[in-house]
């Protein structure tokens, strides 16, 4: 906590609580260009490839915005679990939807 | 249940805070008032509702088909659900009940977050005006039936947008109810209120307010892509442009098949509490009935496709579907089995909240067993879109939660009033609302065996005789519901001062005078007991 340094890579609020450094928000929004690109790029392959990608890689980058941007590494194992319930939910609607979609 | 504290705070009616008049109510963050406030509007929307319900019972009697066009027809069956549905049934008992009680019965002092309670009903609010508002404004009433199917919701040129918005709003004062509760159950519950020492309409209200939350943004999405689609032709369920207007039946039957459970699940919860207090004996089964609540919350909401067997979903889907419509049946049977156990060898006290309540378990089983028939894919194919789907759901939302609804406010309005009201009266407005209601929907399940389709204006003439039948019950029903009212009306101004603990509940909202105090307690009650531990188990 005694630690105000912006340069420092991790560092912590008045609470105690660790935050990320700007370092982090960096590598983590190259991240998402990066994921972004390469999500044009499949899309360039055709339309299976583009609903692949959207697939795989968004929730690739809903899950680092959440992680980082959005604090969630650093809150307890409720918030972590009430998370986890809801995505676990939206995975379950998915499957069932694709049951009807996949055998159309 | 825990020692009775003796109060000298005013009553919650009595105390107005800063402001006096309307204003004191319409500010005011106090978790009872805002209950109340949920009460009174939904009651008066409810009445909209049945009169326009009235209404197209009237003209399917031959004699008064002219009273109104097809087109009027139309909107009438839109707006009635639209209104029944969603400023009835989904706010229904959570937010009447739910509010004034689950802190009570609980031990705490408000929800949570108060003025975020009060701004879900401002949002409740909104939603309504902006749906009535949607009646005439733009090219008329919304004519799609409450579901807003496309391609026909995309095309229509009545004022569908304004109404869709409307349950967009809606939306947002039930989600914020749900975040409310769930909080409020995590982190204020009085000291020694274990999880399984909760009351169960606290159980009740816990699993629906995390339907709510997980299901109601799904509709909330949904209804802003109809507003996109209508405006700007984006196409996500245009098939001339890559899109699926199947899409459009799940991702609404996601959320509006859990809200039939957001609607029954509170009203199962006001049950379980009524039978153990008239039945003088602990509730059977507290657990099975703590955990069908939650299975029930979590197996509803995955078989909603079961609306949508005749509407070309793959034919794996459909057997899925099917096989898990039957297997949420097994909690609600658990409960059933539960409740007639409670008052099996039960020293039965019988008074109308009883009364109702047993109604409630009778209506609820045939609306429930209709149920089931159509999760087989035979005879849903058969009935879809009959004036049988019109009579189960009727029974379950009606015959269910109407009737438990009836039930909870018959059962609180003591601690909610501070007044009785005359049982004889109530017993009396039974007998049309029991005939009424059977006369009404039992003719529409076997109107819909016989192939009478749902939202026909016109009849062929071999339906008559079940037509005529059906809307003289709705008479009967009418007249029933102004009787019920009237009597509770009568008795919240003139009626009798209540007794604190009329019933003789073992509740924590029992050990507290009526009308309860600002702050519900003088002094945080410490629970040491099960939620019905009744004085006499003491004794034997």
């Amino acid at each position: 906590m005694s630690d105000h340094s912006l340069a420092s890579s991790e560092h912590a609020d008045d609470h105690g609580v660790e935050h990320p450094g700007y370092g982090t928000f960096v590598k983590v929004w190259l991240a998402l260009v990066v994921l972004t690109g390469l999500l044009v790029l499949m899309s360039h392959f055709g339309q299976s490839y583009a609903v692949w990608g959207l697939l795989i890689l968004t929730p690739i980058k809903a899950g680092l915005v959440f992680y980082f941007f959005m604090h969630l590494k650093y809150e307890g194992a409720l918030l972590k679990g009430v998370v986890l319930v809801t995505l676990g939910t939206l995975l379950i609607f998915f499957a069932l939807l694709f049951s009807d979609v996949a055998f159309r | 249940m825990s020692t009775h504290a003796t109060t000298v705070q005013p009553s919650y009616l009595e105390d107005t805070g800063a402001r006096k008049g309307l204003m004191a109510w319409l500010t005011s963050t106090d978790h009872k008032r805002v209950g109340m406030l949920y009460l009174y509007s939904m009651i008066s929307f409810f009445f909209v509702g049945v009169g326009i319900g009235f209404v197209m019972r009237l003209v399917q009697l031959t004699r008064f088909q002219n009273l109104i066009t097809a087109e009027t027809y139309n909107a009438l069956f839109t707006v009635h659900g639209v209104i029944m549905i969603f400023l009835f049934v989904v706010p229904g008992l959570p937010a009447v009940f739910g509010n004034f009680f689950l802190p009570i019965m609980i031990g705490a002092k408000d929800v949570a977050f108060p003025r975020l309670n009060l701004a879900s009903w401002y949002f409740y609010m909104s939603g309504a005006i902006l749906a009535i508002l949607s009646l005439f404004t733009g090219g008329g009433a919304p004519d799609t039936g409450w579901t807003f199917y496309v391609p026909f919701s995309m095309r229509t040129g009545t004022n569908v947008s304004l109404a869709v918005f409307a349950a967009f709003i809606l939306g947002f004062s039930s989600m914020l109810t749900g975040i409310n509760f769930i909080t409020t159950i995590h982190r204020l519950r009085a000291p020694g209120m274990k999880w399984f020492r909760m009351p169960l309409f606290s159980w009740s209200l816990y699993a629906t307010s995390w339907i709510q939350l997980l299901a109601t943004p799904i509709l909330a999405i949904t209804l802003v892509l109809v507003i996109l689609e209508r405006a700007f032709g984006i196409g996500i369920f245009d098939p001339v442009k890559g899109g699926d207007p199947l899409l459009y039946q799940h991702l609404f039957w996601i959320y509006s098949h859990p809200a039939v459970y957001i609607m029954i699940l509170p009203a199962m919860g006001a049950i379980t509490e009524i039978l153990p207090t008239f039945a003088r004996r602990p509730i059977f089964g507290y657990k099975a009935i703590a955990f069908s609540s939650m299975s029930i919350a979590g197996v509803g909401s995955l078989v909603w496709a079961h609306h949508m067997f005749t509407s070309g979903l793959s034919s794996f889907s459909v057997m899925l579907f099917s096989l898990l419509t039957m297997i949420v049946a097994v909690p609600s049977a658990i409960k059933v089995f539960n409740w007639v156990s409670t008052l099996y060898k039960g020293s039965i006290d019988f008074q109308p909240p009883l009364l109702f309540a047993l109604t409630f378990i009778f209506l609820f089983c045939i609306g429930g067993l209709t149920g089931v028939m159509q999760g087989a894919l035979a005879i849903n194919v058969h009935i879809h879109d009959t004036y049988f789907i019109v009579g189960h759901f009727h029974y379950v939302m009606f015959g269910g939660t109407g009737f438990a609804f009836f039930a909870a406010l018959l059962y609180w309005f003591p601690k909610m009033f501070g007044k009785m009201y005359s049982k004889k009266a109530i017993y009396a407005s039974w007998v049309p609302l029991f005939i009424g209601f059977n006369m009404l929907y039992f003719t529409m399940l076997v109107l819909g065996m016989m192939g009478m389709p749902r939202r026909y204006f016109h009849h062929l003439p071999q339906f008559n005789t079940g037509h005529e039948i059906a809307t003289v019950g709705s008479w009967f029903l009418v007249l029933g519901l102004f009787m019920f009212f009237g009597t509770l009306v009568y008795a919240s101004l003139k009626g009798e001062k209540a007794e604190d603990n009329p019933w003789g509940g073992v509740t924590l909202e029992w050990t507290i005078p009526s009308p309860p105090p600002v702050e519900n307690f003088e002094e945080i009650p410490t629970i040491t007991t099960d939620p019905y531990h009744f004085p006499q188990e003491n004794e034997a």
